[in-house]
């Protein structure tokens, strides 16, 4: 198996490869507004650290998020042509749960991460691990209360340390983690989704009011 | 027409059209396009947001519909182009992922091409190699431009362009005002045939003497849009109908009467024999006759692509391609970006 895996939901541009064994590279930079420069060339850059071209993949795992939804399709687009153009399955992965995937938890945490236009998208999980719940999104002064108390991973805190005072690492999505847990979700240990974008909001946009009158 | 040569992918989502061409040489193989326009309908005009969800649904359906129209697999394609602009910017970047993905996952060099260039370039599918020099008129709901092009793969000028509304835009904004369904382009052309061209004058935006030295060949239509509703609004107040094929009629006459006028005009003052004609605009059964009127009074050799290779799509892209494989140009990076407002006289991103 050769799985590429990578994430375009948070602020990261992120790509790993895994084998049965583990990760053999990882390329990640930072960079919220560059997600289409930055991508296509981390990708090849893990296939040439690890020796490989893209004909020896066997699947890709994207992270569908929830997140900004122009950065979020850069990703998906990308896997999604990757897995038609080499005839290999693409699969989903909740961005949020690579969050809360790594490091491993010692109790309860939730995830917060930049929603844009103010908000958060957010998930709480309990001490195993598994989320409680779908995904949402929401603003931070109504997330807060039901995060209350809870070590927050993502970048919500750093954006809105008021709403959620205890911040928790990592605060952008590793590809690395990505493609731990869905090699373990192939391997049975958990679910898989489809490589379709989680935008949990309806396009914004709003039928034309009357016709502008030009005559006064 | 060669039918050898490299085989081309061309992918376009600058606006709402998903498109994908594969050429070879000359040689159109396949044009496959996916339109979210009827997602826009009701929104009056295209949606941004709307538009770039419906490029990621549909772009590996329609990359599989182009290849088994062409009796091709992706991994026979030798080199891909995708628009890299100008465009609506979360548009761009669905087709400009999908590109580079296919270029790493084939290993095939990519071009990130201009919109506009390719609007051009798309003209050699149907009657072979462009002339050199060419003046083109590109005329689309985004863009209203002339351009002079000795080059189409590494020299394009532009002439002149709007200063406001681009003229599909001014056709959308009168449709709506006459109670007709967007996009207003076609609705405008059918209602225009049973109205008379003469019975009402609208202005003749940037035509007069003052104009004339300073926007040469430049464009206006938000004056005449602004025009055309006075007019149907001082009717509608003083209780009568509206006569919507007279004013189709006169609206669409005053838009190809300032487009072909300004078009021959920079040929001849060019010296070029030659015009293409492109974008969804020409696609206007009116601007199609009076160009040709225009063309064969002036001596100018008239060159427009039919409807269905003006408007939007992968062709296109795949064209331009193509040339700029035939001619040995150097292909962008795997870091070009897509740019909303890539500048015409740039052909190929870098």
């Amino acid at each position: 198996m050769l799985l590429l895996a990578l994430d375009t939901a948070t602020s990261a541009v992120t790509v790993a490869l895994h084998d049965d064994t583990g990760v053999l590279a990882e390329s990640t930079v930072v960079d919220a507004r560059r997600h289409g420069e930055l991508l296509a060339p981390g990708i090849a850059a893990v296939l040439a650290g690890a020796e490989c071209t893209a004909r020896d993949l066997t699947a890709v795992a994207v992270g569908v998020g929830p997140g900004p939804f122009t950065g979020l399709r850069v990703g998906i687009v990308t896997a999604v042509t990757l897995g038609a153009a080499l005839g290999i399955p693409v699969h989903g992965v909740c961005s949020l749960d690579v969050l809360a995937a790594e490091p491993p938890l010692d109790g309860p945490c939730a995830v917060a991460t930049d929603a844009r236009r103010r908000e958060v998208y957010w998930a709480r999980y309990d001490a195993d691990g598994r989320r409680l719940g779908d995904p949402a999104v929401g603003r931070p002064v109504d997330v807060a209360p039901v995060l209350a108390g809870l070590p927050v991973r993502g970048d919500g805190p750093s954006r809105y340390p008021d709403a959620f005072p205890v911040a928790a690492e990592p605060s952008v999505v590793s590809a690395a983690a990505l493609a731990r847990l869905a090699a373990g979700a192939l391997a049975g240990r958990g679910e898989l989704l489809p490589p379709r974008p989680l935008y949990l909001r309806r396009p914004y946009a709003a039928p034309p009011s009357g016709r502008k009158r030009v005559l006064t | 027409m060669t039918a050898d040569g490299p085989l081309v992918l061309g992918i376009e989502t600058s606006c709402d059209e998903t498109g994908v061409g594969l050429v070879r040489g000359t040689t159109l193989l396949a044009d496959a396009v996916a339109s979210s326009v009827l997602e826009h309908e009701r929104y009056g005009g295209v949606v941004p947001e709307v538009a770039s969800r419906a490029h990621l649904e549909a772009m590996v359906p329609t990359l599989e519909r182009a290849c088994a129209t062409a009796g091709v697999r992706l991994a026979d394609v030798d080199a891909l182009a995708v628009t890299a602009g100008p465009g609506l910017a979360g548009a761009l970047l669905v087709g400009d992922a999908a590109a580079k993905a296919l270029a790493v996952a084939l290993g095939r060099p990519l071009f990130g091409v201009n919109h506009l260039a390719a609007h051009v370039a798309v003209d050699q599918l149907e009657h072979g190699l462009l002339p050199e020099p060419a003046v083109a008129l590109l005329v689309s709901g985004g863009h209203s431009s002339l351009l002079l092009v000795p080059d189409v793969t590494a020299d394009v000028r532009p002439l002149g362009q709007t200063i406001d509304d681009a003229a599909g835009e001014a056709f959308d904004k009168v449709a709506r005002l006459l109670g007709l369904p967007f996009p207003g382009g076609p609705w405008i052309d059918r209602e225009a045939r049973d109205g008379d061209p003469a019975a009402i004058a609208f202005p003749r935006g940037l035509t007069g003497p003052h104009d004339m030295r300073r926007h040469r060949f430049d464009f206006s239509f938000s004056g005449l849009k602004t025009a055309v509703a006075r007019w149907v609004e001082q009717r509608e107040r003083q209780g009568e109908a509206v006569p919507v094929a007279d004013v189709a009629a006169g609206f669409q006459e005053a838009v190809v009467d300032v487009l072909t006028r300004k078009a021959v005009l920079a040929c001849r003052e060019h010296g070029v024999a030659d015009l293409v004609i492109g974008g969804g605009v020409a696609a206007n059964s009116r601007l199609r006759v009076v160009a040709e009127e225009r063309c064969a009074a002036a001596g100018v050799r008239l060159r427009v692509p039919r409807p269905g290779l003006c408007t939007d799509n992968g062709a296109m892209v795949a064209a331009l391609g193509a040339e700029l494989v035939r001619r040995g140009r150097p292909p962008s990076g795997l870091d070009h970006p897509a740019d909303s407002s890539m500048p015409v006289t740039e052909v190929v991103a870098r």
